[in-house]
C-alpha cells in the first residue's frame, strides 16, 4: 500500500469505516452497477471526501415515505455517511430539522443557490385533476412545486413506484388524477422502480452520476439497466423447480416447505424486471420469494391494476 | 389481513401467531428508536450547540447517565470534529435553516453533543434492526410474508435464521436499555415543564400482541378506553362504538358512519381550507362520540390502569427518577416517555417469543398456515395496535368480492379535525395553551405535534390572538 493510499484509509477509519467494510461496499456496488472491477478504486474515491458534496433536493408528494425509510436502511455506505460526507441533502422533509416557513425558505434558497447543479429526487405521485388540488404542501400544489424545482435540476431521479409511474395513487379509480413525475410534467426521469425500491439501486444510480458525471443507461421506461435489465424469473433461485414443473399450489403445503416455484400462487416474477434475487434487501438478508411469498411485481407500471388479484396464476 | 381472517373465520396456527408477534415486536423496537432520535430529538436537542461542548465533560456526562457502548473523550472529540468538518463545509444539508439557538432549547452543550452522537449511532443501529423484518418478511420496509391464514416464510424457520433474529433483537434491546432510555431520561430532566403541556383527555387502545388464541384477554398490550383521564376506570373497548365524521373533512356525506357502512368519497373539486367549514383530508373518528388519543401514551395508560406489572413497574420507575407525579403523564413529555417505556417492555418480551417459537418447532409443530374458503357473504373486523397507535380495518364481502373496505388509522384518530358537533381532535386539543416564545419560530408547537408521531406531513394552522395573524407551521 503506498503512502497516499494509506492516508486515504486512515481518513476512512477516522470516519468509523474499516478498509475491509469499505472495499466490500465498493465491490458490491461496482458489481451491482455492472461495472468492471477496475472501477473499484474510482468508486472508493467518490466516497472519500469530495470538495463540494453534490446537492440533492428531495421532494415528497403523494406517498407513504416508505422510500425514505428504505433509503435510510442503506448499508455501505451507511445513511449517516451519505448525508454527512457524500451528498448535500439540502431539502428532505422527513429528516430535515427545519419546519414551516423556514423549511419553505430553505427549499427556495437551495433551488436558487444550486440552480442547474442539484439532483432532484422525487418521492411520490403528483395529483393532476382539479388543477392538482388533491395534493398540496404549504398551499402550493405538488404540480406547481414539481414544475418549478424539476426544471432547474441537473437531473431528476424518481425514487420508488409512485414518482416513477403513479403507483397506488394512480390505480383505478384514481380520483385525484395522480401520475408519475415524467407523465405529469412531460419530462424524462430516471425511475428507481419498486415499492419501495432497494436502496442499493438508488445509491448505485447516484454513484454512477458522481463517478461518470452522468446518469446510468436506462430501459425504455426510465429504469437503470444495471438493476432492471433482467426479470426476477431470469435470476430466481427457484427457477429449477419451474423448469421441472414443481409448483406450490397452496401456502403451508409440503411443496411450499420444499421451496418450489411460486408461479401458481401468483408470482409475477416472469413479467417483473428487477434485481431483487441478486442483491436482496437489507444488506443481503432476504427477498420476498425467499420468504415464500410470490413476487407482486411492484416495479412494473400499473401493477395494482394489471397484476391483481394477487395470489392467482397469471 | 386480520379483518379478512375474521370475515372468513380462519384461525391462524400458533407459529404464525408467534412470527407475527416477532415481526410486530421488532417493528416497535425499530420504529420508536427512529421516531425518538430522527423525527423528534431535534425538537429538544440543539445540534449547533454541540460544537461548543467540552468533549471531556461530555464523556463524564455520558459515563454518568448512560451505559452506551461508545464514549470516552476521544470518541466525543471525533464526533465533534466530524460535525465541525460538516459545518465548515458550508453545506449544512438537513440541518440548514432550523431553529438552532432558540431560547426553548434547554440542554447544555455537552448533553447536546452526547445526544447528537447517539443520533448518528441510532441511524446505523436502525438499519441493522430492520434486518429482523427481512429474516421472516423478505424485506423492510413493506415486508411480504403475510397471507390470509398465516405466514409464508416456511424456509426461514431454521436454527440459523432464528438465531440471527435473536441476536439482532438482543443487540437492539441493548441499545434501548443502555442508550435510548438513559437519553430519554437525561433529556427529560431538562424539560420537566413539558409534563404540564400538550395533554389530551380520552385514550383508546385496541391492544395487540396476542399470547394465545384468546382475544382480547391474552393481548400483551391490552385493549381498553379511558375517558376524562380516569386511569382507575379503564373500560373495555368495543369496535361497534366507532364512527367517522366528515362534517369538517373534504368528503361527501353528512351523517357520521360506522366503518362497516362507511364511505370515502372525496369532494370532486380543488379543496379549499375553510376555518368555519371543511379543512382536512382526514376524517374525524370518534368513540362514543368523543375524540380519543391513540398510540404509546394511550397503550401505556390502559396497561398502567389495568395494573399490568411490566408497564406499571417501568412507569413508576420513570416517574420517580424524574420526580414528577402521575398527572405528568398527560402531556407531551408523558407521550414521549411512554413511547420509550413501551419500547423497553415490548422489546424485552420479544426474546421470550423467539424461545416460544423454538420450543414449538422442537415439539414438532411446523404448521404456519391454515386453509380457508372465501364465503359468498361475510363481514369482518381486524383490530391492531401498531407503533403509532390503534388501527382498525373493516371489510364487507359480497359475491366473494370486496363490497366495502374502510380503515381507521392512528393518525386519523390523533390528527383528525373537528367532528359534526364541533369537538376537537386530540392534537388540536393538545396544542391549546402551548407557550410559544416566538410565534414566528414555533418550536414548541412542533414538540407536541411530533410527540404524536404523525404519519402525515401535516399543516397546523396557529392563530396569534394578539395580532390575529395566522402562522402556518408545517410539522414535518
Amino acid at each position: 500500500m503506498d503512502k497516499e493510499e494509506r492516508a486515504f484509509y486512515e481518513k476512512l477509519e477516522g470516519k468509523g469505516v474499516s478498509r475491509r467494510d469499505f472495499m466490500k461496499f465498493c465491490t458490491f456496488l461496482t458489481a451491482t452497477m455492472g461495472l468492471s472491477s477496475s472501477f473499484i478504486p474510482k468508486v472508493a474515491e467518490v466516497f472519500a471526501a469530495p470538495a463540494q458534496r453534490t446537492p440533492v433536493i428531495w421532494l415528497h408528494f403523494g406517498e407513504c415515505t416508505g422510500c425514505t425509510e428504505a433509503a435510510i436502511r442503506a448499508m455501505y455506505p451507511w445513511i449517516d455517511q451519505l448525508v454527512l460526507e457524500v451528498l448535500d441533502v439540502e431539502y428532505q422533509e422527513t429528516i430535515m430539522a427545519a419546519a414551516g416557513h423556514q423549511a419553505e425558505e430553505q427549499l427556495h434558497n437551495a433551488v436558487e443557490k444550486y440552480k442547474g447543479k442539484f439532483i432532484c429526487v422525487v418521492e411520490g405521485a403528483i395529483a393532476t385533476k382539479f388543477n392538482g388540488g388533491y395534493g398540496k404542501v404549504a398551499g402550493k400544489t405538488f404540480l406547481q412545486t414539481a414544475k418549478e424545482v424539476c426544471s432547474k435540476a441537473a437531473g431528476v431521479i424518481c425514487i420508488g413506484q409512485c414518482s416513477s409511474y403513479g403507483n397506488i395513487q394512480a390505480a383505478k379509480p384514481n380520483p385525484g388524477g395522480y401520475k408519475g413525475v415524467g407523465a405529469a410534467l412531460g419530462i424524462k426521469t430516471v425511475n428507481i422502480a419498486g415499492c419501495p425500491p432497494n436502496p442499493i439501486n438508488f445509491v448505485g444510480t447516484i454513484v454512477n452520476y458522481l463517478l461518470l458525471g452522468k446518469l446510468p443507461a436506462l430501459d425504455d421506461i426510465g429504469r437503470p439497466l444495471f438493476a432492471y435489465g433482467q426479470t426476477i424469473h431470469d435470476n430466481c433461485p427457484r427457477r429449477g423447480h419451474f423448469e421441472s414443473g414443481e409448483f406450490v399450489e397452496v401456502f403451508g403445503s409440503k411443496e411450499a416447505a420444499e421451496g418450489y416455484c411460486l408461479f401458481k400462487v401468483g408470482c409475477r416474477g416472469p413479467e417483473t424486471y428487477n434485481n431483487c434475487s441478486i442483491v436482496k434487501f437489507n444488506g443481503g438478508t432476504s427477498w420476498p420469494v425467499q420468504a415464500g411469498h410470490p413476487c407482486i411485481g411492484c416495479s412494473q407500471p400499473d401493477f395494482w391494476d394489471k397484476f391483481t388479484p394477487f395470489y392467482q396464476e397469471l | 389481513m386480520r379483518a379478512v381472517e375474521n370475515a372468513v373465520g380462519v384461525k391462524i396456527p400458533k407459529n404464525a401467531r408467534i412470527i407475527r408477534n416477532l415481526m410486530h415486536g421488532a417493528q416497535y423496537q425499530h420504529d420508536h428508536i427512529v421516531h425518538f432520535y430522527h423525527l423528534h430529538a431535534l425538537d429538544w436537542v440543539d445540534v449547533v450547540s454541540a460544537l461548543k461542548a467540552d468533549p471531556a465533560k461530555t464523556a463524564a456526562l455520558s459515563d454518568n447517565v448512560s451505559n452506551a457502548p461508545w464514549g470516552g473523550v476521544a470518541y466525543f472529540k471525533s464526533v465533534q470534529q466530524r460535525l465541525q468538518t460538516f459545518v465548515d463545509s458550508g453545506q449544512l444539508g438537513p440541518f440548514s435553516n432550523a431553529y438552532w439557538g432558540h431560547p426553548a432549547y434547554k440542554l447544555p452543550p455537552e448533553a447536546n453533543l452526547m445526544a447528537t452522537a447517539h443520533y448518528i449511532e441510532a441511524l446505523r443501529l436502525q438499519a441493522k434492526a430492520a434486518r429482523m423484518h427481512a429474516i421472516f418478511g423478505g424485506k423492510n420496509p413493506h415486508p411480504q410474508h403475510l397471507v390470509v391464514g398465516g405466514v409464508t416464510c416456511a424456509n426461514d424457520l431454521t436454527a440459523d435464521r432464528i438465531a440471527e433474529f435473536l441476536y439482532i433483537t438482543k443487540e437492539t434491546q441493548d441499545f434501548i436499555k443502555n442508550v435510548y432510555i438513559p437519553d430519554l431520561l437525561a433529556v427529560a430532566s431538562f424539560y420537566k415543564d413539558w409534563g404540564a403541556i400538550g395533554g389530551t383527555s380520552n385514550f383508546l387502545a385496541w391492544g395487540d400482541l396476542p399470547l394465545s388464541e384468546k382475544e382480547p384477554e391474552s393481548l400483551f398490550m391490552p385493549r381498553g378506553v379511558i375517558m376524562k383521564r380516569n386511569i382507575a376506570g379503564v373500560m373495555s373497548a368495543d369496535p361497534t362504538r366507532v364512527t367517522e365524521h366528515v362534517a369538517r373533512s373534504w368528503y361527501e356525506g353528512k351523517e357520521p358512519r360506522h366503518p362497516y357502512t362507511g364511505e370515502t368519497k372525496p369532494l370532486q373539486e380543488d379543496p379549499k381550507y375553510a376555518t368555519e367549514g371543511k379543512y382536512s383530508w382526514l376524517k374525524a373518528p370518534r368513540y362514543d362520540g368523543e375524540s380519543c388519543e391513540v398510540g404509546p401514551l394511550a397503550r401505556t395508560l390502559v396497561a398502567y390502569g389495568l395494573g399490568r406489572p411490566e408497564i406499571k413497574a417501568t412507569v413508576d420507575k420513570v416517574l420517580s427518577t424524574l420526580g414528577v407525579p402521575a398527572a405528568a403523564l398527560f402531556s407531551t413529555l408523558g407521550r414521549t416517555a411512554a413511547r420509550g417505556i413501551e419500547t423497553l417492555v415490548v422489546g424485552e418480551a420479544v426474546q421470550g417469543w423467539v424461545m416460544e417459537l423454538v420450543e414449538n418447532l422442537k415439539a414438532g409443530d411446523s404448521k404456519i398456515y391454515e386453509t380457508w374458503e372465501m364465503p359468498d357473504k361475510a363481514q369482518g373486523v381486524g383490530l391492531n395496535d401498531v407503533p403509532r397507535g390503534s388501527l382498525g380495518h373493516w371489510i364487507v364481502i359480497d359475491g366473494k368480492k370486496i363490497k366495502n373496505y374502510q380503515y381507521v388509522v392512528p393518525s386519523t384518530w390523533n390528527l383528525g379535525p373537528r367532528c359534526a358537533k364541533g369537538k376537537m381532535g386530540p392534537v388540536e386539543e393538545a396544542l391549546i395553551g402551548t407557550p410559544v416564545a416566538d410565534p414566528k419560530k414555533p418550536l414548541e408547537v412542533l414538540r407536541t405535534v411530533h410527540s404524536f408521531d404523525p404519519c402525515i406531513a401535516c399543516a397546523v394552522h396557529v392563530i396569534d390572538p394578539d395580532s390575529n395573524e395566522v402562522y402556518k407551521i408545517k410539522a414535518l
